[in-house]
């Protein structure tokens, strides 16, 4: 079975970079042939997991891995970690400071929206350790 | 499939060099270059004609109709774009530019400036409307419709669902010549006065399947000369010889015409495929849904930088502003707002045009991409287009697509000729 595999690096408070990932992880799912409906649904949890890793994470990487039914992301960092997962699921929770705010980023909508539009969201955290965002998306239901 | 691919964005095989130029530049990986000739890859093709800007030796052009075809129609209309105004300079106002156009042969002028008055009132209705996806964007550029049709599918229902400013002018028209002077519409020719390459494109081969109202596209360079010469014999001139428009409509040439006509919301106006590219990048993974409206024009400064067009796009946008005031102050060119617009909205759909799948097969696709990650790895990152592709990866996708080899890569054939180099070297020795 063939199995795509793409690393990215997500560096730390460059909210200009940030996007590449995402973006690119979208223009292989259009060559693939993938609907746009689907494409659309991972662009955007998995560019919001990448601008969580930048504002809270110090950065960290993405890991990519597309098959014929599926693709898998996985955001992980090194950051100081989730406190309260389920605090943090909730819309409009964010612990963004006012600087990140400013830009128009942190209205807390973040982790609601990577579940909305995942098929499956599992995110592991450990305080002072880091944080993993575990999103799969399926082609077809 | 040629048929199917109509595009006024030809090249001259014979001015070409083969050179790099246009395949870095294009913003759909749409051209190669293949025997030291570059070759348009048809349906990819935008015709925003960020090519015919680049090339260096004139060899990309737009295909326009003749100024000789004036003389096969009995009644001929002509559409000027509100851009060929500010291309003659603060001597020719646009009274004179209009009336040199009766003087060149048309018997009847009607602005498309008008048009895009009436398409600012739609899209201010349209705005208001329910169940709109936010941030509406501009419909008015074809080349930004074509590239969205490509590139950005889930923004197809984010276009503004409005005629172009140039269709109703076309449409209008002729319905207006009908009414004042009882013309049969097949006798009449629409003649629109294009900046636009990709306007030309859109009325050959419209992408909502329906058929244009305009005839005959005549590009402002081929008429630039003729209506200079008219103009400076005019002399003294009456004012106002017809229904002229009002600034709104006129400041559509520019890039902030449009949004800055609409009067309500968070507007921003994108000029430039590139960054027209980078926006829409942004829409679909932020949403940006606190703009509500994008002005996305493929040229730099918007129409005024059209591929032909003939004055710097600068120098003609202070030529505009000085028009525009002008209008602003004088009183009598108030247009009365339009009101009935709701027969400009689209009746057909714009699809999506997913030309960049490798395969219609997903496992087919799946294996292509493993074969493009292959050879990408293989070759040199270097981007450096000798190979006639734009990028390595580009080159990568072309020999698994069949329509290129890896020695095409000069560092590869480099590679391959050391190789037999050496057998050579040791059968000498054995």
């Amino acid at each position: 079975m063939s199995t795509i595999v793409r690393d990215y690096s997500i560096p730390a408070n460059d909210f200009t970079i940030a996007g590449e990932a995402s973006s690119s992880v979208r223009k292989l799912l259009s060559q693939l042939g993938v609907s746009p409906d689907v494409v659309k649904r991972t662009s955007i949890a998995m560019y919001e997991a990448e601008i969580n890793a930048v504002i809270h994470g110090n950065g960290g990487k993405a890991h990519v891995e597309i098959d014929e039914s599926k693709i898998y992301i996985c955001i992980s960092d090194e950051g100081p970690g989730i406190a309260d997962l389920d605090l943090a699921m909730q819309e409009g929770y964010s612990t963004a400071p006012d600087s990140i705010r400013e830009m128009g980023f942190g209205a807390g909508m973040g982790l609601s929206n990577i579940k909305k539009n995942s098929d499956i969201l599992y995110i592991e955290t450990e305080i002072n350790k880091g944080t993993k965002v575990n999103i799969t998306v399926f082609f077809s239901k | 499939m040629e048929q199917e691919y109509f595009h006024s964005v030809t090249l001259n095989t014979a001015k070409c060099k083969g050179c790099t130029n246009c395949i870095k530049h294009c913003p759909t990986e749409a051209i190669r270059v293949r025997s030291g000739k570059a070759v348009i890859i048809k349906e990819r093709c935008i015709d925003c004609g960020v090519c015919i800007r680049v090339c260096p030796y004139h060899a990309k052009k737009a295909v326009t109709d003749s100024l000789d075809t004036i003389k096969n129609y009995s009644y001929k209309i002509a559409l000027p774009a509100p851009s060929l105004y500010g291309q003659f300079g603060p001597n020719y106002s646009r009274e004179r530019i209009v009336l040199a156009l009766k003087q060149f042969g048309f018997d009847y002028v009607f602005e498309v400036a008008r048009a895009a008055e009436i398409v600012t009132n739609a899209s201010e209705n349209y705005m208001k409307s329910k169940n709109i996806k936010k941030p509406v964007i501009s419909s008015a550029c074809p080349a930004v419709v074509r590239f969205i049709q490509i590139r950005f599918p889930n923004l197809i229902d984010n276009l503004l669902k409005i005629e172009s400013p140039m269709e109703v002018a076309a449409a209008l028209s002729k319905q207006e010549v009908h009414e004042k002077f009882g013309i049969p519409i097949e006798k009449m020719g629409v003649f629109f006065i294009s900046p636009c390459a990709a306007k030309v494109t859109s009325i050959k081969a419209p992408y909502e399947n329906i058929k244009s109202n305009v005839d005959v596209v005549l590009s402002i360079k081929d008429i630039y000369l003729p209506l200079l010469d008219i103009m400076k014999k005019q002399g003294e001139i009456t004012k106002e010889p017809f229904s002229l428009s009002s600034a709104i409509g006129v400041a559509w040439a520019s890039s902030g015409g449009e949004s800055g006509a609409i009067k309500e919301g968070r507007r921003i106006a994108v000029h430039g495929i590139h960054n027209v590219n980078d926006i829409l990048e942004q829409v679909v993974q932020r949403g940006l849904d606190n703009i509500d409206f994008i002005e996305a024009l493929a040229c730099p400064e918007g129409c005024l930088g059209g591929p032909l067009t003939v004055e710097n796009p600068f120098i003609a946008k202070e030529n505009l502003k000085t028009e525009i005031e002008k209008i602003r102050k004088d009183q009598a060119h108030k247009v009365p707002r339009t009101e009935n617009v709701d027969e400009f909205v689209w009746k057909s759909k714009v699809e999506y045009r997913p030309i960049m799948k490798l395969d219609d097969d997903m496992m087919k696709a799946l294996e292509k991409m493993q074969m493009i990650d292959e050879i990408t790895e293989g070759l040199y990152d270097l981007d450096c287009g000798a190979c006639g592709a734009p990028s390595c990866r580009a080159l990568a996708e072309d020999i698994v697509r069949g329509i290129a080899k890896e020695t095409d890569c000069i560092f590869k054939l480099r590679e391959k000729v050391n190789i037999i180099a050496n057998q050579l070297h040791q059968i000498d020795r054995s």
